[in-house]
């Protein structure tokens, strides 16, 4: 039987890829574990090694080619005598089986949401600029690093695997070309010793860059961000600030299992002395990271891992910069108010494009900051609709939904109409089994279904 | 293999045929378990993070040689060799990686994240030194217990330079813990080689700040590698306390599945390959020797590729967890 080769998945998060270069040609001998073709996913070109061994009877899916579907046949391997007519056979299954397999909408996958019915109100006095630019979340965080490197000579970039690799999600691509050893710099493995380090040449007024590879590996330095960056302005009467910056992935990814994957944003918005933010779009990533940059405070950008390949417009102005603690409205509606951060917009601007079917209108508050929480934004919406559904990825207790639901029935107890209602992660460490994970993470039903609920509907 | 109190110094007895075979088959039960594992997540079937073991099998297999039933073993994310030394079962390694029930941790740990209480394996961790303090507990408890048991705590060249490793090393040397540091030096910590991340490359000699005692082996060769356990496991048991074992070894495969591994030339893995594969070396050794024949050899790679194949199907058939296994395990009743 002759053997269909698949487009392979190689890394966690892909779902199509490129067929960069076959590096065998058709007839030619295969042997288990040659190099049968380049692909390049969104990190990296990875080499395709044969399974089995045969003969190249068919290539599929030639040089060249984007958008690859995972498990899409791409080639045909004939075992020793088969001929001409069993591959034909195959490659008519082939055929057939490509359309459902490219047709399979990956899940994770986040298209730029629907334009808003109305244009979204500048709320926030958001400036307009008149000229944008299409790039990724990831391209947008380099940007924003490379420019307040060029504008500060204090500013610099450290962490694992930042300068030579170009970043371990290759978000630091580039730096190290353009700026040299000194000023990106290649850690060891010690969060704890590399993270104390940053925040001493802040106290003597370096402008350090931490990037943790993901935010998971903070907690082996959260003594350091707690105790010696939060606190000591505080401690020594004003003399001493830290003006650093903290940066990495935060959050779920997709199957990396409990100890990578968590949402950080309420433990360090618990904490006074920190700023925190959580980026969502590209020109969110920018802006966000310009402004913690020139910032004189400790400030945590919480990025994500699964939105550094996604495109947003992004204004092409090197002053553009998001000022810390204003929340942006991404889509005004009437009907109902839902907060969210990070990836958990585009949840919300998807719930909110399903609810609009049904007559609900919400309206969809970007927060962008989390301390400070753009408090008057949220309650002014909330005096126009009445009810509000926090959205967020981490869990329950003690989340940054518990301290909006405060801060409603502080602020806006006589306007609502309805209770505070939360979708989170469920109060679980999260599974590895595709099933059971997803059921952890918040969906966009969880939401519809808030919204609706708030709406007595 | 058990050892007595007595015969742990100079050099250790030439290993008997049968052992020998053991270990060849263990071995390669690692790299085809692996090589399996690479498939199927070629296939979608495995997700997230999985960091194969392939070149490195003769560390853990010639490590395992030395320990008695009762002594424990942790390590790190790179844990499928470990799990399949310890003789843990192939289906239930193999299913875990696929997010079965039938996985050691229902589906819900995944690669880097398997136990078993039965064979004294305390995970599977990914948080990069963590399990260094871990194994030196598992050590203590051995140590509270007297029940002349040691812990074999592996570690990479990236984790040793964590600030927690010589926390574990002071308090073990201090309290003469049973337990041996296995440092397992691929070269390379993700892209970065132990040059660009370590300012002293010789990692047997981290420990003589706090007196413990430190020895580099060829970790591609088995039999090196089992001498250097039974002087090391026997110190540990003796009393003596911690000892370092500083493996000098290589990973074939990118750190995980996701990793083009540009920061190496082809060279080099072809070099290490073809020279010093560790299966290899066992093979043409036995043959060499007589202590055993190619029909033998094929034999075992049959029953090898069975094993293999009866898990691949298992991962694959076991069902998904069910769904109210989200909300068990999070708290012991009480
Ligand atoms: C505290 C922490 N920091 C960073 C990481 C990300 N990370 C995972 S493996 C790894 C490299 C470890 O290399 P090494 O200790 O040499 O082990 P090897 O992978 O070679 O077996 C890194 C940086 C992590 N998991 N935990
Ligand atoms: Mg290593």
């Amino acid at each position: 039987m002759p053997i269909q080769i698949l487009m392979p998945a190689l890394s966690p998060t892909m779902t199509e890829g490129k067929l960069a270069r076959w590096l065998k040609g058709e007839g030619d001998a295969v042997k288990s574990g040659e190099i049968l073709a380049e692909i390049e996913t969104d990190k990296a070109t990875m080499e395709m090694e044969a399974v089995d061994e045969g003969t190249l009877g068919k290539i599929l899916v030639p040089d060249g080619t984007e958008g690859v579907a995972v498990n899409t046949p791409i080639a045909v391997l004939l075992a020793d005598g088969e001929g001409d007519e069993a591959l034909q056979r195959v490659i008519e299954r082939a055929v057939a089986d490509t359309a459902p397999v490219a047709a399979k909408a990956p899940q994770a996958s986040v298209q730029p949401a629907p334009a808003p019915a109305t244009a979204p109100p500048t709320a926030a006095a958001e400036k307009v600029y008149a000229k944008t630019i299409r790039q990724t979340v990831r391209e947008a965080l380099r940007d924003a690093m490379a420019e307040e490197m060029r504008r500060d000579p204090a500013v610099f970039l450290m962490g694992e695997e930042v300068a030579q690799y170009q970043g371990a999600y290759k978000v630091s691509q580039g730096l190290l070309d353009e700026f040299g050893p000194k000023r990106v710099i290649d850690t060891p493995i010690t969060e704890m010793g590399f993270t104390g380090l940053g925040v001493g040449a802040a106290y003597a007024g370096l402008k350090p860059i931490v990037e943790f590879m993901t935010f998971n590996f903070s907690m082996q330095a959260i003594d350091q961000i707690i105790n010696s960056a939060a606190k000591t302005l505080y401690m020594g009467g004003g003399q001493l600030g830290s003006p650093i910056v903290f940066r990495g992935p935060n959050g779920a990814a997709s199957r990396v299992g409990a100890q990578h994957s968590q949402c950080y944003a309420s433990w360090f918005a618990h904490c006074p002395g920190l700023k925190v933010v959580a980026p969502y779009s590209a020109a969110d990533a920018k802006g966000l990271l310009k402004a913690a940059i020139r910032d004189p405070n400790p400030v945590l950008v919480l990025e994500n891992e699964l939105l550094y390949g996604q495109s947003f417009e992004v204004p092409d102005d090197p002053d553009f910069v998001i000022p810390i603690g204003k929340a942006k409205i991404e889509r005004s509606g009437s009907s109902v108010t839902i907060t969210a951060f990070s990836r958990m917009v585009h949840l919300a601007l998807e719930a909110a494009a399903l609810l609009a079917k049904e007559g609900i209108e919400a309206e969809v508050i970007n927060l962008r900051s989390l301390r400070p929480l753009d408090v008057e934004t949220i309650v002014a919406s909330v005096k126009k609709t009445n009810r509000i559904v926090s959205l967020e990825e981490g869990w329950p207790f003690a989340g940054i939904g518990a301290e909006i639901a405060a801060v409603m029935q502080e602020q806006a107890f006589d306007w609502l109409d309805a209770p505070v209602t939360r979708v989170t992660g469920k109060d679980v460490p999260m599974p590895y089994a595709a099933n059971l994970e997803r059921m952890a993470l918040p969906q966009i039903d969880d939401v519809v279904a808030a919204a609706k609920a708030v709406c007595y509907r | 293999m058990a050892i007595s109190k007595r015969k742990v110094r100079g050099a250790a007895p030439a290993a008997t045929a049968e052992q020998s075979i053991e270990y060849y088959k263990t071995m390669l039960l690692i790299r085809r378990f692996e090589e399996k594992a690479g498939q199927l997540y070629g296939m979608g079937l495995i997700n997230g993070f999985c960091h194969l073991y392939i070149g490195q099998e003769a560390v853990v297999v010639g490590m395992q040689a030395a320990l008695k039933d009762g002594d424990s073993v942790i390590t790190s994310y790179r844990d499928h060799g470990h799990m399949l030394a310890c003789g843990m079962d192939a289906k239930g390694v193999m299913a875990e990686l696929t997010g079965r029930a039938g996985g050691y941790s229902k589906g819900k740990g995944g690669s880097m994240h398997m136990f078993s209480r039965e064979k004294h394996f305390y995970g599977g961790h990914g948080i990069v030194g963590a399990q260094v303090p871990l194994g030196t507990g598992l050590a203590f408890a051995h140590h509270y217990r007297e029940d002349g048991g040691v812990c074999l705590c592996y570690l990479g060249d990236g984790a040793i330079n964590q600030g927690q490793v010589y926390e574990s090393f002071n308090m073990a040397s201090l309290w003469k813990l049973p337990v041996v540091y296995v440092i397992e030096n691929n070269k390379y910590a993700m892209g970065t080689s132990i040059e660009r991340s370590s300012a002293g490359t010789e990692l047997a000699r981290r420990g003589a700040a706090y007196n413990v005692p430190g020895k580099q082996v060829d970790g591609m060769d088995v039999m090196a590698v089992r001498a250097a356990a039974d002087e090391a496991v026997g110190h540990a048991r003796r009393g003596d306390g911690p000892f370092i074992l500083e493996m000098k070894t290589y990973r074939y495969r990118g750190h995980s599945m996701s990793d083009p591994a540009k920061y190496r030339t082809k060279e080099e893995v072809a070099k290490m390959r073809e020279q010093h594969d560790p299966i290899d070396q066992l093979r043409k050794k036995m043959l060499e020797e007589g202590q055993t024949s190619e029909e033998v050899l094929k034999e075992i790679d049959r029953q090898v590729k069975g094993i293999v194949g009866e898990a691949a199907d298992f991962a694959q058939s076991s069902p998904e967890p069910d769904a109210q296994e989200l909300w068990t395990d999070i708290l012991v009743e009480a």
